[in-house]
This record gives C-alpha cells, structure tokens and sequence, in this order.
C-alpha cells in the first residue's frame, strides 16, 4: 500500500505492507531510529511518539494507519543545537542512564507540559505510567519533568519581561 | 560545587568539576537527541534479518526437522539447525559453569522456548513469516518443574545427553564449619527456622539482546556486533568455540539499553549469527522479541532456601546454618566465579557478629531457561542478604523483639573492622551502626511504630481494613571480582586493564575493559582521570566497547567496574603523573625530587612561581625537550589492576507500606535508604544507581516472578504477565549516606551499582509481613499472596495458582 505520513515536517510517500508497524516504519523504512522498540505488548512505551498530537505506541498502530497523518519523533524536539525543555530537564536531572525508554518519556513529557504547564509530581507519575523505565526508579523522571516545567517557565517570564 | 534545591533535595549542578562531584553525564548529550546507537539501529550494507524457531515444549524429543518449505520462500536465505550446527561442531557449546548448552537442539528441547532453527531472510518480517514453515515433530516427555521433586528416584531425567547419567543432580557445594555451627546452634537459647523461596526473576532491560555478525570471506575477520556487558569475555569464548583466532574477532558493543547482568552470557543467537554470516556470505542481524528474551536469556535467583537462626535468650546472634535447593534450569549456565557454584551466597553471615555459619548447596537440572546469575545481584548476594535479612525478622517475630533493636545490637561495630567472617570474608571497612541510626533517623522509626498501633487498632475495632507496616534491612555487599587468585570466569581472572595517553594539547583518551549499560562511565572514569591529573572530565574521551580498542577485562556486572576498573583507572593515572613529575623536572631544570603536586600542575618546592601546568607538560613530553636516558617520552601508560580484596558497601533501609487486607493490595508510603559505599565519584550518578535498585526491590517483592504449570507452560513470558513496577508503584525515595572509605582501593570507593537490589527486597517483604503480622509468606506478595498470607494458606508463588 501506498501511504503518506508527515513525519518531523517533512512528507514521505512509501510502498508499504499492510501490517508493517509504525515503530518498524520510522525505524526501518525512514531510519529515524531514536524512537525504540521493547515488547511487543504496548506495556512498555518506548516506543512512544505522536500521531498528530497525541502520544501512541507505535508498535501497535500500523503505519498505514497514519497514511494522511503526522508523526512527531524524538528527533524533532531539539532546534539545531538548542535542547528542548524537557530535553534539558532529563539532562539537568539525570532523568535517564541507559537512555532506551527516554525518547517515549521524553514525547510523553511534552505533551503533559504542552497540556499543563505546572503538572504535581502525581499527575507526572500518572502521565509516564504506561512507561517503564529499568534504571531510574523514576524518582528523576518526576524531577525532570518538573525542572523541564520550570525552564519554561522561566522562559516565558524572560519573553513577557 | 553543588547547591541543594530545597525542593527537591536534588543537587543542581554547576560548572564541570575538576574531579569529583555532581555533574551533568557525557552520554546523555546523545541520549536526549535519541542519536544513541543502540544494536537494533545498526544497519551494515547487504545486511541479513534472523529469527529462531523456538521450542513450545518444555521437555520433547526432536522426532524430525523439514525446513523444506522454510527454504522455498522467495526471500528466505538460510535455514539452519541443529544437524547443520553437529556438522560444524557447534551443535553445543560450553557455558560459563563447566557445562554444556545446547546452540540448537538436535537430540530434545529441554525448556519451553529453547532454540530449534534459525532463519535468515532479507528482512525482519520475511525471517519471522519462514518460522511457521519450519515443521518439527515433537515427541511430548514429562517435566521437571519443581525443583523440590528434580531428585526424586522417578524424575525424567533431562541431562541424558551426558552418558551415565541417571539424574538430575549438578552439584553440592560447603561453605563454612559444619561441626562448629551445629554446636553454636546446639548451645542455643532459641532457634527461629524458615523455608523461603527467592522466586525465579528477570532482569528484563528495555533493550532485548542481540547481535549483528559480519564475516569477512577475504581477510577472514569476524566482526560481532552484540549486547554484551563484556565485550572481551566474549571474544575469547568465541575464540574457544569458533576456533578463530583472536585477533581476527572484533567485538562491538554499542550503546546498551540496560543489561543488569541479562548481557554477560553467549546466546545461542549469537553464535547462529555468526553462522548464518558463514553461510550466506553476508552480516546477519539477531534481535530477540519480549517473549524470547522473557523466556530464554539469563534469568535469576530461583533458591530454595531453609534457614535457621540461633541466638541468646538476651537476643545475641550466634550463628546460621542454611541448606540450599538451586534451580539452574536445563543446563548448568551461571556466569560467576568459576570455584564458587554458588556464586558471593556465602556471604550469607551478612552485617552481624556471628560465632559460626554453615550453607550446604544442592544444584539441580530442571526443564527451565539456564542463566541463574543475573538481575544485578552481585553473584547471588541478593539471596544471601534476603536470607538473613528476612530470618533476623522471623527470629524478632518469633521472640517478640524489635527488629531494629535486634539488629542495632548485633551489628558489627566499626573498630571491629577488617572482619573476618565465620565464612571467611574480610570486609574491609564500614560504621554499621551509624549507617542504621542515619537510617531510623530520617524515617522517624519510633513515630512510625506509634502510627503502627494506631492503625492497628482501628483494624482490630473493625474500623479499617488497613494495616501498616514497616520493615527493615542491612545488607552487606561483596563487590568487585574479583582477586585473581580466588576468583576467575572459565579460567580468566577478574583483573582489568587500563589504557591512558595525554594527546600533546593536554587532552586525553582513556580506554578500558568494562562496559557501560547505563551507568554513565563515559563520565565518571574521566572524572578519575581529572581527579588525579587535573584535567576537566570535558577534555577526556573514555573508550569501552571494542575488542580492537581496548585492553583486556571482563567486563561489566557484579557492581565492579568501579572496584576494578576505577582501580586501574585511579592507577594509570598515578603512572602519568609519575611520567610527568620526570618531565617537568627536566623542563624546570630541578630534580623530580623537589617537584610538589597540586592538582593540574607540579610546583617547585619553596617557589611557588616556578610551575609546570599539565597542558605544558603534555607538550613538553611530545617535543624536543631532552628528557633522562631512561624516559621514553610521550605521556601514556597501561596498567593492569588485580583487586587485593573486594570492596564491602552496606546500607541501612527502611520500607513502610500500607496493606489493603480486603484486596491484599499493598502500597509502598516511603523507601529511606541509607547507602555507603565508601568516596563517591559522582553522587548524582551514584544516588541514580541507588533508585533504580530500589524500584527492582519493589518490583521482586511484589510483582515480578517466573512461574511454570506442571507442563512447563511459561506463565511471564511478555510484560502482561511478568510486572514491572511503574511510576504508580515506586514512592519518591528518600536517601541518606554515611562514607567509610575502602581502605585497599586506591581511591576509597566501593561498587554501588547493585545494593539496593541486593538491599531492598528484604525490606519491602518485611514490611509488608510486619504489617500483617504473618511470620513468612514468599515474595512476589502481589495481592493474591497477601490475601491469602492473611488467612493463614499462603501460595507457592513459584508454581501456577491451581
């Protein structure tokens, strides 16, 4: 089948099978490969990413069901050298150690903030909990969040100022 | 410097240390970007897709393979089984215990998911369509589930590959004075014994192992492409197996998405990718899916164990004898010390002052996945801690004594260190009781305890079907294997090597044996190197993860590449700077002699103007200076580090929980842990390492557990069945350090990378028994354990509920 996604902005036309998995098709058939593949099951998400605004899990949605749609991926969130808040958050507060669930967290993260400027540590934890993460015990995933929240903040002050 | 946010309790981070301290990771750089280069996102030219067809038996023989109709699809490359592998010798291969393990099977499959054939196709899902084509006859035989019913005269037997073989039995294994124990426990006031189970678990990284094999058919060099936690290990097994030659072998290994110990051992995958790039002339990738790293890669734990404690009426410890049933599943597979089947278990006398101890340890076969040592346990200090830590609250529960009280007073005490164990380990250094106090400090124990009893008797007025708990543990670890005398795998010793060479601007590359999956050594090792020559952590490039570029080690796991590796780091460092002392003598015209170091430069004695900077002396080393007959130039130095002794962290937790008793539901409140695991490099690296255990205590106390039917049915064999915490499970841990120093290391520090797993599980179980009041129920205590731990018939977790 023929589809075209908009994948970071950008149109791509492929010939796909029917049943090709979207994370297969970012990282496969596009070689955007910061987007991770880990169970099979959608219990894990680190292969989050957006189908249009809303963060999925990529190895359960068909890539031809986004023919028409866009993807935003983890590539997409840094502007040239300049780290993307949440970016920055896990950075600053080593929201990450292995790095395998962290593009999905890091999806995760921005549509919470983009949604809720000032989320509470509960509504962070409820946000990544169809994550899994192995390394962090989460603890710095909340702070991360939180400091990401807090660098846009900040931001936004210095923009009205 | 760092400066504590007064919200978070995090320390935010400033300016690049010149050594030690908090700083933002390397690594992470490329992470956040998701530019890491991860196995999977290797792509090589004309390169191949595999897949195994795996076993749906847990114990059959192999009546035949057609994989005629696999072969006839149009994309499909090679087919390769067991035949094929027998005509190669390669049909079986040694484990890392003396033993045998079956590549792909040829006689029987001996465990659900056991490889069969493996597949090479022109894509992934090609691969995967040809499995179903593969038709194999089975001929079903009767499993070895229970590992209590392995040795019984009627048990299959599973191990009939070995001639003469007429049971299931691996191994007995002694530690200890059995005569001095028995008559410790003979003297004694009270005896407390227990059965408890550590159930078999997972490690279970979000990254699934796999390898890319690429041969080169002209000037026959093997490059392997793998998740491997030891890159060198590997290579020289496959040197071994293969026959190659080393150096026609390269391993790579990328970027690893978590290993916690699933990434040390050799997959039959993996040496089929190498086959299949023989054959087909072309690289050839392996990836796992969930369900086969679930089901065939290492798993961990899986001890019977029944413990017995003996003590003084006045609540003196005395001694502890322990008899052992190990499930090693289908062939003998655990990656630890070659002269301990048992791994660090004999470490068992953990943090008290005992007269005597004794283990006795039966090894047995079952129709179970091999591996045994994994899940970041330290070489099974993790049962060991479980064992004790858990029978110290039997004990108090059988006495009616108070858990923290019956610990503090039989703590080792700090003068009494080096120690020497009644199991004959020297810990080197720790404050047992201040670690405790720091511990029951910050939780407010005595508070806790008077909302214990509050709550309790609302439960008891039928007010509330809640109840609270609160448990403890203090574990000592044994980590960084090892000295090579009394420690080696397949005969190589637990020393690494080290590499350091200052480029002639002053920046440097330091290249090592050990392999980060995660725990930022691209950061903490420069920041050795900094600490020791003065140069920013910034301008040092750390090299792991290529056979080709690094010296030899093994690797990663057991908490040792800062034992080891940080060692020989340190240590090289030390002979740079011993080079440079003998450079800027001679570019300040003085005798090393009166040379004096102050980080980044060596200053003349008495004149503090007449100085020579590191980057200077760099240079100076590169340039014409005339340098003593005897000094080559250039600045770099090797080093190789063999470990006097194994460094000894502890720490104290303290675990509150609430338990629903209507639902069994059981909410972790608060986690405090306490650590001490001697200088810490990097305390944001190192309190990092610190959560993830404690979210794996959670995690195997309550949710995670490898259970079989009586067919040997796997019943976790995808993240629906085998639970991971999440962010709902885990509270926001609180954590505490008190730091003694190792007194062998050369910097002080000891492995943190796996005590809260070794530490936590104990304490999470304790505090949900002390909720309950129920004197031992086994873990994972997932609601319908609690439930029924409440009404008196608790479950064996290890075995499908009937």
């Amino acid at each position: 089948m023929e589809i075209t996604v908009t994948v970071n902005g950008t149109g791509y036309t492929r010939d796909v099978e029917p049943r090709l998995l979207l994370v297969h098709f970012l990282r496969d058939t596009l070689g955007l490969t910061g987007t991770h593949w880990g169970c099979d099951t959608s219990n894990c998400g680190v292969c989050v990413a957006w189908l249009d605004e809303t963060p999925v899990k990529t190895c359960t949605v068909l890539a031809v069901m986004a023919d028409g749609h866009r993807v935003r991926t983890v590539e997409d969130l840094a502007t040239g050298d300049t780290l993307d808040p949440v970016q920055q958050g896990f950075s600053d507060r080593h929201g990450l150690q292995c790095g395998f669930c962290t593009p999905g967290m890091l999806m995760t993260a921005r549509r919470l903030l983009d949604d809720d400027p000032d989320p509470s540590e509960a509504t962070i934890r409820e946000a990544i909990s169809g994550q899994i993460c192995r390394c962090t015990g989460y603890e710095n995933i909340v702070r991360s969040v939180r400091a990401a929240a807090e660098i846009e903040r900040t931001a936004d002050q210095e923009a009205r100022a | 410097m760092t400066t504590t946010d007064p919200d978070t309790g995090f320390r935010a981070l400033d300016a690049t240390p010149m050594g030690y301290g908090s700083m933002r990771r390397k690594e992470d750089a490329r992470f956040v970007r998701g530019k890491g280069r991860y196995l999977d996102d290797i792509v090589l030219p004309g390169m191949l897709h595999a897949a195994i067809l795996r076993s749906p038996h847990a114990h059959a023989r192999i009546v035949s393979i057609d994989t005629s109709a696999a072969e006839a699809h149009p994309r499909v490359r090679a087919v390769i089984t067991g035949e094929t592998l027998a005509g190669l010798g390669l049909a079986w291969m040694p484990t890392l215990s003396h033993d045998v393990q079956s590549v792909l099977a040829t006689d029987k499959v001996r465990f659900q998911g056991q490889e069969v054939a493996f597949v090479v196709a022109e894509d992934r899902y090609s691969a995967r369509d040809a499995l179903a084509l593969v038709d194999v006859e089975y001929d079903p035989l009767p499993a070895v589930i229970d590992a209590q019913h392995a040795l019984d005269a009627d048990a299959p037997v599973i191990r009939d590959d070995q001639e003469g073989r007429t049971d299931n039995h691996i191994f007995d294994w002694e530690a200890g004075d059995a005569a001095a124990t028995d008559d410790v426990f003979a003297r004694a006031d009270v005896v407390s014994s227990c059965d408890m189970l550590y159930p078999r678990s997972h490690p279970a990284p979000m990254e699934t192992c796999g390898s890319i094999a690429s041969m080169d058919p002209v000037s026959g060099k093997l490059t392997v492409y793998t998740t491997t936690q030891a890159p060198h290990a590997h290579r020289t097994v496959y040197a071994l197996v293969a026959g190659l030659p080393e150096h026609k072998i390269q391993i790579i290994s990328p970027d690893i998405g978590g290993g916690f110990g699933n990434k040390v051992g050799i997959y039959p995958g993996y040496v089929c990718a190498v086959v299949g790039s023989i054959v087909t002339g072309a690289p050839v990738k392996w990836t796992e899916d969930r369900s086969e790293n679930l089901m065939s890669t290492s798993f961990a734990r899986d001890y019977h164990m029944r413990g017995e404690i003996a003590a003084t009426h006045d609540g003196k410890l005395l001694g502890v004898r322990v008899t052992v049933l190990a499930d090693h599943g289908a062939f003998n597979g655990t990656a630890q010390p070659s002269k301990m089947p048992a791994g660090l278990f004999h470490v068992f006398s953990g943090s008290y002052d005992l007269a005597a101890a004794h283990c006795a340890v039966t090894g047995v076969y079952t129709n179970k996945a091999p591996g045994g040592v994994a899940y970041a346990c330290s070489f099974r200090i993790t049962e060991a801690v479980y064992l004790i830590e858990r029978l110290v609250d039997v004990l108090a529960h059988d006495q009616g004594w108070d858990p923290a009280e019956l610990r503090r007073t039989n703590l080792l005490r700090s003068e009494q260190f080096p120690y020497t164990t009644a199991l004959g380990w020297e810990y080197d250094s720790g404050d047992y009781p201040r670690t405790l106090a720091t511990a029951l400090d910050m939780a407010g124990y005595d508070e806790l305890r008077a909302e214990q009893k509050q709550v309790r008797s609302a439960y008891e007025r039928g007010e509330s079907p809640m109840l609270m708990g609160i448990g403890l543990s203090f574990f000592t670890e044994a980590v960084g294997a090892g000295p090579r005398r009394t420690m080696d795998i397949l005969g190589l010793g637990m020393a690494d090597g080290a590499e350091l060479r200052i480029h002639p601007t002053g920046k440097a590359v330091l290249r090592l044996s050990c392999m980060t999956q995660g725990q930022g050594h691209q950061t903490t090792f420069a920041q050795i190197v900094a600490e020791e020559l003065g140069i920013s952590p910034d301008d040092i490039e750390v090299v792991q993860g290529d056979t080709d570029q690094t010296p030899f080690g093994l690797g990663t796991y057991g908490s040792r590449s800062t034992p080891v590796s940080g060692a020989a780091t340190a240590m090289v460092a030390r002979k740079v700077r011993d080079r440079a002392r003998i450079v800027a003598a001679a570019m300040l015209e003085v005798s090393p002699d009166d040379l004096e170091w102050e980080k980044g430069a060596f200053r003349v004695a008495g004149d503090p103007a007449a100085a020579a900077t590191m980057n200077e002396i760099a240079m100076a080393a590169h340039s014409d200076l005339e340098l003593p007959d005897d000094v080559e130039g250039h600045l770099d130095a090797t080093c190789v580090y063999n470990p006097p002794n194994l460094t000894y962290p502890c720490g104290a937790y303290v675990c509150v929980v609430d338990v629903d008793t209507a639902t069994g539901q059981v909410k972790v409140r608060r986690f405090v842990a306490v650590d001490d695991c001697g200088v810490r490099i990097n305390p944001m690296v190192v309190e990092g390492q610190v959560h993830g255990g404690l979210a794996d205590g959670i995690g195997m106390a309550l949710m995670e557990v490898m259970a079989f039917d009586t067919d040997g049915n796997h019943l976790g064999a995808s993240f629906m069945d085998y639970l991971l915490p999440t962010a709902m499970e885990c509270p926001s841990w609180e954590l505490g350090e008190t730091v003694t120093p190792s007194p062998h290391h050369p910097i002080g520090a000891k492995g943190v990378g796996e005590s809260a797993t070794v530490g936590s599980p104990p304490a999470v179980t304790n505090a949900v028994l002390d909720a309950i009041r129920v004197r031992h129920a086994d873990m994972p205590l997932t609601p319908a354990a609690v439930w029924r731990a409440v009404r008196g018939t608790p479950l064996r977790t290890d075995l499908a509920i009937g």
